[in-house]
């Protein structure tokens, strides 16, 4: 115990001995939720906005002005017709082109139902697919406004179906967007430590000197990694910080399920970071071999791209990724407020991932070494 | 015994790293092994402090086996690298304190041991290793591998790369680690140290070519030996190679050393060759031979 307790102690003091590596640790990592949070939006804003109102009643021009008060559109046209609309849009001048039918009021307080010409250009289908999001939204508001001006009973007129986003309502991206990226940081930082701390120690020398002593090797490896499950611990609770302070994210599910969790998923990254140690023979090595797991990782872990969308194969593939579960398992308890019952399941599996890759990495640290 | 080598094999490949090696040294001594870069001598360092397993052959150190009881010996060898393998972001006490307690033990429990060696270096003990000296620096490696007190002590290559002062320095403290019963093995590509030892193995190519102390390894050399200076070493050299009778010429420091293949060597007649040669300021005197030529020619093709 004194042992681990020593190496624990000697891996600290190097580490903030090293005045290059500190900064990598706790500033780089925060720096780039910050920014990447802010940055990687699927937010659309200031959309070219045209309408071609047949109408011209209150309810019509209404529902411009919800238009025009939105912070997504920017109302740039009215159109007296829809061949002029649709030139517009042809040459790029707007995005999205409303179009309003005659008798569009007289619809809506006589039979409760209305409906409306959309015109949106999909040469960016993502942006597309989010401006018509938008599109429904400022329309529903506007409808159950309407219904209290016009008397009609509320919940009873429709203009159209409009999906409810649970646990987002309002598509709000740095709520999707900052747990995801905590747990790429929290990843990629441990990963990276610990892969190259073991070689380090080869490439200066000091494991052949190690090894001839009479140390078990489970108490150095502990010591020596053990370390960096402290470190991705304090990652998190510093980005959690920053999540609830800059970004306002929810934290809905338990906190402790989060740190539970988390605790089980580090010894996966730790377990892989020695593993790549194991097979390697400088940090340069090291750390390439990390960055192209990692690569792999982010990119298919459901944090930028659904997992739904990729193709059969690939699907059974992220089975295998981590950060999948985590990221998973974040928004879960972070947006959802899931319980333990919940996130059971990838739990468990993260469990048996952590058990695997550590008797795999114990294992071949024997055989390296 | 302190530590009993039988018969090992160790290859990499085509390359026979160790081939048939044998030696026993006895307790509380002093046993060089003597040899230029490639010889054989780290393997077989490595495989007596249990980090590399031999391919044939059995070694006993300090009573045990080193592929059986491996546990046991490292806890009771010590071992310094060839190459400085301290922590260099620590400082000097700091790497001191990190091997005193991966071994279980403190730096005050066996502060009398290292003692000579360290007071040279506890000035400096709040300084991180990599900005230490190289006597230095090899002054706390010592004292790391010193600090569990070893039965066997070994030492690959201690002074590589280390100055004059600093290498008598190092043979003098090695010297009185003896006194206080530590085997030491130690291995050197300087001829000069050999001379320090009590017993030298000199190895090539993976082989041991012969055991002895350094005086009777000298005592063996089988033809008198001329040292033979002249105006101009590049010529001389030349013009020796050139000599008819000639057994050996190699350079040794300002003179050549010389031997003859016939017993009844005249050195007249190699001064009137020599002279034919355009060589002047000729210099042959008989001298004793020194290990280095030993090794020269007992590792001649």
């Amino acid at each position: 115990m004194r042992v681990i307790f020593y190496i624990i102690s000697k891996e600290f003091r190097q580490i903030f001995r090293n005045k290059g590596m500190l900064p990598i640790i706790f500033v780089l990592p925060l720096l780039q939720l910050v920014i990447l949070s802010n940055a990687a939006t699927y937010e659309i804003k200031n959309i070219a906005f045209g309408y071609v109102d047949h109408d011209r009643t209150t309810a019509s021009r209404g529902l411009v002005e919800r238009f025009s008060a939105s912070p997504y559109f920017e109302v740039l046209f009215a159109f007296p017709n829809a061949a002029q609309g649709n030139t517009a849009m042809l040459q790029g001048e707007v995005d999205v082109l409303l179009e309003i039918p005659d008798g569009f009021e007289k619809e809506l307080t006589m039979r409760r139902q209305g409906s409306l010409g959309v015109g949106i250009n999909a040469i960016d289908g993502a942006a597309a697919g989010v401006e018509s999001v938008y599109i429904n939204q400022i329309v529903q508001a506007y409808n159950k406004d309407l219904a209290v001006e016009v008397r009609v009973p509320p919940g009873t007129a429709r203009i159209e179906n409009i999906p409810l986003f649970w646990y987002n309502q309002t598509l709000n991206y740095k709520t999707f967007m900052v747990p995801g990226i905590l747990v790429l940081l929290v990843t990629m930082i441990t990963l990276f430590l610990s892969g190259m701390n073991i070689v380090r120690e080869k490439e200066i020398g000091t494991l052949e000197q190690i090894n001839v002593t009479p140390i078990r090797k489970i108490h150095f490896i502990i010591g020596k990694l053990l370390p960096f499950w402290i470190i991705g611990m304090g990652l998190l609770t510093i980005g959690l910080i920053l999540a609830r302070l800059i970004f306002n994210v929810p934290m809905l599910g338990s906190l402790l399920l989060l740190y539970g969790y988390t605790s089980i998923y580090l010894l996966v990254i730790l377990g892989m970071g020695l593993f790549i140690s194991n097979f390697t023979d400088t940090q340069q090595q090291a750390m390439f071999i990390a960055w192209f797991f990692v690569v792999i990782f982010i990119l298919m872990s459901g944090l930028f791209t659904p997992i739904e969308s990729m193709p059969e194969w690939a699907r059974v593939l992220t089975e295998l990724n981590p950060v999948k579960y985590f990221v998973e398992i974040m928004r879960m308890v972070m947006l959802k407020g899931s319980d333990f019952s919940d996130v059971l399941l990838p739990m468990l599996k993260t469990f048996l991932y952590a058990v695997l890759m550590n008797v795999m990495a114990v294992w071949s640290y024997r055989k390296t070494t | 015994m302190s530590i009993q080598v039988h018969e090992i094999y160790k290859s990499y490949g085509q390359v026979n790293a160790l081939d048939n090696i044998s030696f026993e040294v006895k307790s509380g001594e002093l046993f060089g092994l003597i040899g230029p870069d490639g010889a054989g001598k780290t393997t077989l360092f490595r495989i007596l402090t249990t980090l590399l397993l031999p391919d044939r052959g059995n070694a006993r150190v300090a009573g045990y086996d080193v592929v059986r009881d491996l546990n046991a010996i490292r806890r009771h060898v010590g071992y310094m690298p060839g190459r400085f393998s301290l922590y260099q972001d620590l400082t000097v006490e700091e790497n001191l304190e990190f091997f005193a307690t991966i071994f279980g033990t403190t730096i005050a429990e066996n502060y009398d041991l290292i003692k000579d060696i360290y007071v040279q270096i506890e000035p400096f003990k709040d300084r991180r290793a990599g900005k230490l000296s190289g006597g230095m620096k090899q002054k706390l490696a010592l004292s790391c591998a010193l600090i569990h007190r070893p039965k066997v002590l070994f030492l690959d290559e201690p002074t590589t790369g280390v100055d004059p002062v600093s290498r008598k320095e190092f043979w003098e403290m090695l010297k009185r680690l003896q006194e206080k019963d530590i085997t030491i093995l130690v291995s050197t590509p300087y001829m000069d140290e050999a001379a320090l030892c009590d017993q030298i193995a000199l190895m090539q190519d993976g082989k041991i070519l012969e055991i002895d102390t350094p005086e009777a390894i000298v005592r063996h050399y089988p033809k008198p030996i001329y040292k033979v200076g002249a105006h101009d070493m590049y010529l001389l050299i030349e013009t020796l190679k050139a000599y008819p009778h000639r057994h050996s010429v190699y350079p040794f420091g300002e003179y050549v050393h010389y031997t003859d293949t016939r017993m009844d060597f005249d050195s007249g007649e190699l001064q009137t060759f020599l002279e034919a040669h355009n060589l002047s300021e000729i210099h042959i005197e008989e001298t004793a031979p020194t290990i280095e030529d030993t090794f020269m020619e007992l590792a001649k093709p």
